[in-house]
């Protein structure tokens, strides 16, 4: 099997505090990856390495062999990563359909085109795309009235329009109702089994983690502390103890209620 | 004690809330449920004079509070506490208190630094960091004290357990325990439905701006499809 | 050696003076988010009345320094009678409306000063027991400059205990960073708005105060003022009264240092440090991330194409213009070749700011560099009207292309301000290259060719270049382009995201905004014949904004409808005695009643005649 990515020894320190620490690990061809862990224990610092957002101090991030640190986010995101945000970025003085467009618009370098129309660019592969997540029939609605899971929805769509290899999620269904998270979480799964792409994410809900990763990594103060499959993780002891609680943390158990 | 009959809002065009009522007794803990977006945050802030285009009612001992400006709200006797913790960075943590603090009422408990620094140790030995210095559970502690140093008699809690530790939420619920031991009364919102169940006496869930559900947990337990449908668990 | 020590001295007091402007403007800046054009009138006004009271009270050391306090005092009182009526009804309108009130009250301000104190320089007295110099290494030093070298820091002392040692001040500083959650804390925000506005004026009048004795009091004091301590603010940290006072300190010691190698700096210095700056730190020295943006905007709808009628109306406003000339006097043609160089200046702002997100306080820069390109190329290279013509835009557009560079790594209020310092660069250099551009006295005989020379066929030169300048930014709007520069506005994440080069695309967009700019200017120049610094100066920046807001931001139509209308009120009210006064009341009404610009208006009631009928 091939890997994707590979992320070796991913470090970075902020005013001396070490928020990520020696971090590596490899994502295979077609896996779907969560990353865990408690507030602050360095998820999103790492994401934000991994997309260009942040320089690491030391590491590297290796996508099909080729290097990502150093590079902006626009340029990795030309070598193939799609992104989606934990709080969501869309273009909200335009239609749903217009930011996809814009992506289509951006993947084919047309950005810098001053005689075109731009809402008659790519309206049919824009709309493919909105139909993957179900959102064809909102395409014309201006993205400042979407519901939130809808614009999470949407933001998929986006990151899908430049068929990346590598998808990063941030807390992809926060905010989404149960059915709506399946949904959105299956059609993800339904996605990476198609082959071409594969998925980090990573995700407070642990049902959505136990129901639909391949694999999870646990970090806890910048440092992986646990990896396995979703029952390895929910046995391990330093892991009960850091993050999912003795049980009378609130967490949900297993099934839904 | 809080009455709200009918509470439209809306941000611009979009409509946020619909025709939202709830009530709330004296010393009583009630939870407002409902995933993100559904309509909590905007009801806590309509309350609070926060939203600019609300119609209905909101009374607060017999008398319309809605339409005031947030200010005369809070001396009416509510306290707010915003989701995202709003804690004043460049203002040490005795500063931030301070801005909070208002003039005892008698029918209310009244709260000093000293009461305050029991029930959060952590804010006495930071009393003179910034509230930038703080982490994110110091932060929601502040935010907590910042408000009870107004001397409120119903304390609006906005989601309290968001983006917290699991184990700061297991103290939070001890807090919110402490404050209906001192006769205040809290109305939360919330997505955590374990954590509504541990602090509150009962419970309305809000969808699309509009109230779906209203009562005791029991009950909610025994509807399983009512939690499936309009919660995020 | 006591030659320069002398000099540092200079500078220090100096510095005094623009401290106390400045850190008043950061105050009001901090907590209410309003950029005061006025402040600059405060300070006038403060200087004007310390003049009457001063020679009233003639001699006596009490009298002129009671006669200091008693005028600041009273500017703080003007200050809140202003905060109340205006700046209160518009707190949570966008910045830029905040910013065009406040112009209004300068030049209404300005005419009433004018109609008590006459248009004379006054010359007031020396501050009594403070009247000498005294010998420091041998150099003479007035007495008056070291008492004011005391006063700035003395000054910043009192403020920072007011701040950190008083209730009140701790509430300020809340409410410089989140002003609802201090409401929401039982705080009369109001009140502490007025505070802070009151304590901003009351040190701008302090600062006007004190230059009685160094300087005489002019009309001019206002806008000759605020472009420096804007400078001050910026560069100290928009917010941060320490900063303002090292930044006044920064500046004025460079430049009293500075214009003894090159007198010639003074005008240019302070822009200039401001452009190093805000490079190195973008948010000033003591400034933080956040603190550039004012009150958070409403997303825009999306744009629409134009509805078949909308377009035919247009249609037939365009060809009633083309037709014009068959049955207009010749002063009409001229009055309309002024409307279409308003409209195509004012749509190329719009361009910059309602599509690209980017304020510009100093867009004139290329309106009048395109026009001085123009004019220079005619005047040394004999270049012929239509060489010149594409000479000038390529010059405007190669000036947005230099200062654009540093612009679009800033946002909000610091790249607003940063085009405000290139603009005053380029005003700077115009007005002092006396050989080149022939500084005040502008460059004459920029004629059209003889072909071109009746004012019909002018008309249809200006007709064909602006309207197809104003059609091609309009076409630019709906294209990828556009919508780009539109992606980067709503989100810069989102646009990084998928693939956009920001700063690249909005230098780009910088750099077409400043070339249309400099096509209106190149049009402007032939048909006056002639071109002068004003062209590149503030007051020509903001008619510009002001056209863009009167008629409203949100709409690609708005500065069509703002340049109209701006240009007919002013050819008609400026033949009427105190004008400003008038302009600027006009400027007050729309801003109070049409906080969506005429184009917002004209659709409100559209929507109201529509729901009326259905």
């Amino acid at each position: 099997m091939t890997h994707v990515l590979e992320v070796r020894g991913l470090s970075k320190s902020f005013d001396g505090v070490h928020a990520v620490r020696g971090v590596d690990f490899d994502l295979t061809e077609g896996e779907f990856l969560a990353l865990i862990g408690p507030n602050g224990a360095g998820k999103t610092t790492c994401f934000n390495m991994l997309n260009g957002y942040l320089r690491p101090d030391a590491g590297s991030v290796r996508l099909r062999g080729a290097e990502l640190i150093g590079r902006p986010p626009r340029k990795i995101w030309r070598m193939g990563v799609g992104r989606t945000f934990q709080i969501t970025a869309t273009f909200l003085s335009m239609t749903v359909l217009e930011n996809v467009q814009m992506a289509l618009i951006s993947h084919h370098h047309r950005v810098f085109d001053l005689f075109s129309r731009a809402t008659r660019l790519y309206v049919e592969q824009a709309m493919a795309l909105l139909e993957l997540v179900s959102m064809q029939d909102q395409a014309r609605r201006a993205c400042s009235e979407l519901a939130y899971g809808d614009l999470k929805r949407l933001e998929l769509a986006i990151a899908l329009a430049h068929e990346p290899a590598l998808l990063l999620m941030d807390e992809p269904t926060a905010g989404m109702a149960p059915s709506e998270r399946i949904a959105l979480m299956a059609l993800t799964a339904e996605i990476v089994a198609k082959g071409g792409v594969s998925v980090v994410f990573t995700e407070h809900d642990m049902d959505v983690v136990f129901a639909h990763a391949h694999r999870i990594l646990v970090l806890n103060r910048g440092e992986l502390i646990a990896e396995g499959s979703g029952a390895e993780i929910r046995a391990n002891p330093l892991v009960q103890e850091v993050y999912l609680g003795g049980g009378t943390s609130f967490v949900q158990e297993g099934a839904h209620a | 004690m809080l009455e709200v009959t009918d509470l439209n809002a809306r941000y611009g065009r979009a409509q946020i809330l619909n025709g939202v009522s709830l009530s709330l007794g004296e010393n009583e803990v009630v939870a407002l449920l409902g995933r993100n977006g559904a309509g909590k945050s905007t009801t806590i802030k309509s309350i609070m004079g926060l939203v600019q285009q609300t119609e209905g009612h909101v009374t607060y001992d017999g008398q319309e509070i809605l339409g005031k400006p947030s200010h005369v709200i809070c001396r009416t006797g509510l306290g707010y506490v915003p989701e995202d913790r709003r804690v004043f960075g460049d203002l040490t943590v005795e500063e931030n208190l301070e801005v909070g603090r208002r003039a005892p009422r008698p029918d209310a408990p009244e709260w000093t630094l000293d009461h305050l620094y029991e029930l959060f140790p952590n804010l006495r030995e930071r009393r003179r960091n910034l509230g930038k210095q703080l982490s994110g559970g110091e932060q929601q502690m502040l935010s907590i004290a910042r408000t009870l140093m107004g001397n409120p008699k119903l304390v609006l809690l906005d989601e309290p357990s968001e983006g917290i530790a699991p184990v700061i939420v297991e103290q939070m619920a001890q807090v919110i325990a402490e404050l209906k031991r001192e006769g205040l009364s809290v109305l939360l919102s919330e997505q955590n439905l374990h954590f509504a169940r541990a602090v509150s006496d009962r419970a309305y869930i809000i969808e699309k701006g509009a109230m779906r559900y209203e009562g005791s947990f029991a009950d909610l337990d025994a509807k399983p499809e009512v939690s499936n449908a309009y919660l995020a668990v | 050696m006591g030659f320069y020590f002398a000099q540092l001295l200079t500078g220090l007091a100096n510095a005094s003076s623009l401290f106390l402007i400045a850190s008043g403007l950061s105050i009001i800046f901090g907590v209410t988010r309003i950029v005061n054009f006025a402040h600059g009138s405060f300070y006038m006004v403060g200087a004007y009345l310390t003049y009457t009271l001063v020679t009233m009270w003639s001699g006596s050391v009490l009298g002129f320094w009671g006669g200091v306090i008693l005028a600041a005092a009273a500017v703080g009182l003007l200050g809140l009678v202003i905060e109340l009526t205006i700046l209160r009804r518009i707190y949570k309108a966008p910045e830029l409306f905040q910013l065009v009130a406040t112009f209004g009250v300068v030049l209404i301000v300005q005419d009433v000063t004018l109609a008590i104190w006459g248009a004379e320089d006054l010359l007031g007295p020396r501050a009594p027991g403070l009247d000498r110099a005294v010998r420091i290494m041998g150099e003479p030093i007035p007495e008056y400059d070291l008492a004011l070298i005391a006063i700035g820091p003395a000054v910043l002392l009192a403020i920072w205990l007011l701040f950190h040692r008083t209730r009140w001040g701790v509430l300020v500083r809340a409410a410089t960073q989140d002003r609802e959650m201090v409401g929401a804390l039982g705080v009369n925000q109001a009140w502490l708005f007025s505070a802070a506005f009151v304590l901003g004026a009351f040190l701008a009048g302090l600062g006007g105060a004190l230059q009685i004795p160094r300087e005489a009091v002019s009309l001019q004091m206002d806008l000759s003022i605020i472009g420096e301590a804007f400078v001050v603010v910026v560069i100290g940290g928009m917010g941060s009264v320490s900063g303002a006072f090292v930044a006044a300190v920064l500046i004025s010691v460079l430049n009293a240092f500075a214009i003894l190698v090159f007198p010639q700096i003074s005008i240019v210095l302070p822009f200039v440090v401001m452009a190093v700056v805000l490079i190195v730190r973008p948010y000033g020295l003591f400034g933080k991330p956040g603190s550039e943006h004012g009150a958070p905007e409403e997303p825009d709808q999306p744009l629409t194409l134009m509805s078949q009628r909308s377009a035919m109306v247009l249609a037939t406003a365009v060809a009633l213009l083309a037709l014009s000339p068959a049955v207009a006097a010749d002063f009409t043609m001229i009055l309309l070749v002024d409307v279409m160089v308003a409209t195509l200046f004012a749509v190329s702002l719009h361009f910059m700011m309602g599509i690209g997100g980017m304020v510009s306080f100093g867009h004139a820069a290329y309106f009048g560099v395109g026009a001085y390109g123009a004019a220079m190329a005619v005047k040394f290279f004999d270049f012929g009207m239509l060489p010149a013509m594409v000479f000038g835009p390529v010059c405007a557009a190669t000036a947005a292309i230099f200062f654009g560079w540093f612009c679009v790594r800033l946002s909000g209020v610091y790249l607003a301000m940063l085009t405000l310092a290139a603009a005053q660069i380029l005003w700077g250099v115009t007005f002092q290259w006396q050989d080149f551009t022939g500084g005040d006295d502008g460059i004459l005989g920029v004629w059209p060719a003889k072909w071109a020379s009746s004012d019909q066929v002018y008309f249809y030169v200006a007709f064909v270049l602006c309207i197809g300048g104003i059609w091609f930014l309009r076409r630019a709007a709906h294209s990828p382009f556009g919508y780009t520069l539109r992606g980067i506005r709503d989100s810069q994440t989102r646009a990084e995201a998928i693939g956009i080069n920001t700063n690249l695309h909005q230098w780009m967009g910088f750099a077409l905004a400043g070339g249309f700019a400099g096509l209106a200017g190149v049009v402007f120049a032939f048909s006056k014949g002639s071109v002068f610094p004003d062209s590149l100066g503030i007051a020509q920046s903001i008619d510009g904004l002001i056209m863009v807001l009167l008629g409203g931001i949100h709409a690609l139509a708005g500065p069509i409808f703002g340049a109209v209308a701006f240009v007919m009120i002013e050819d008609w009210v400026t033949r009427l005695d105190y004008w400003r006064f008038i302009f600027g009341a006009i400027i007050l009404i729309v801003v109070l009643l049409a906080p969506d610009g005429i184009a917002g208006g004209v659709r409100r009631l559209l929507r109201a005649v529509k729901g009326g009928a259905a």
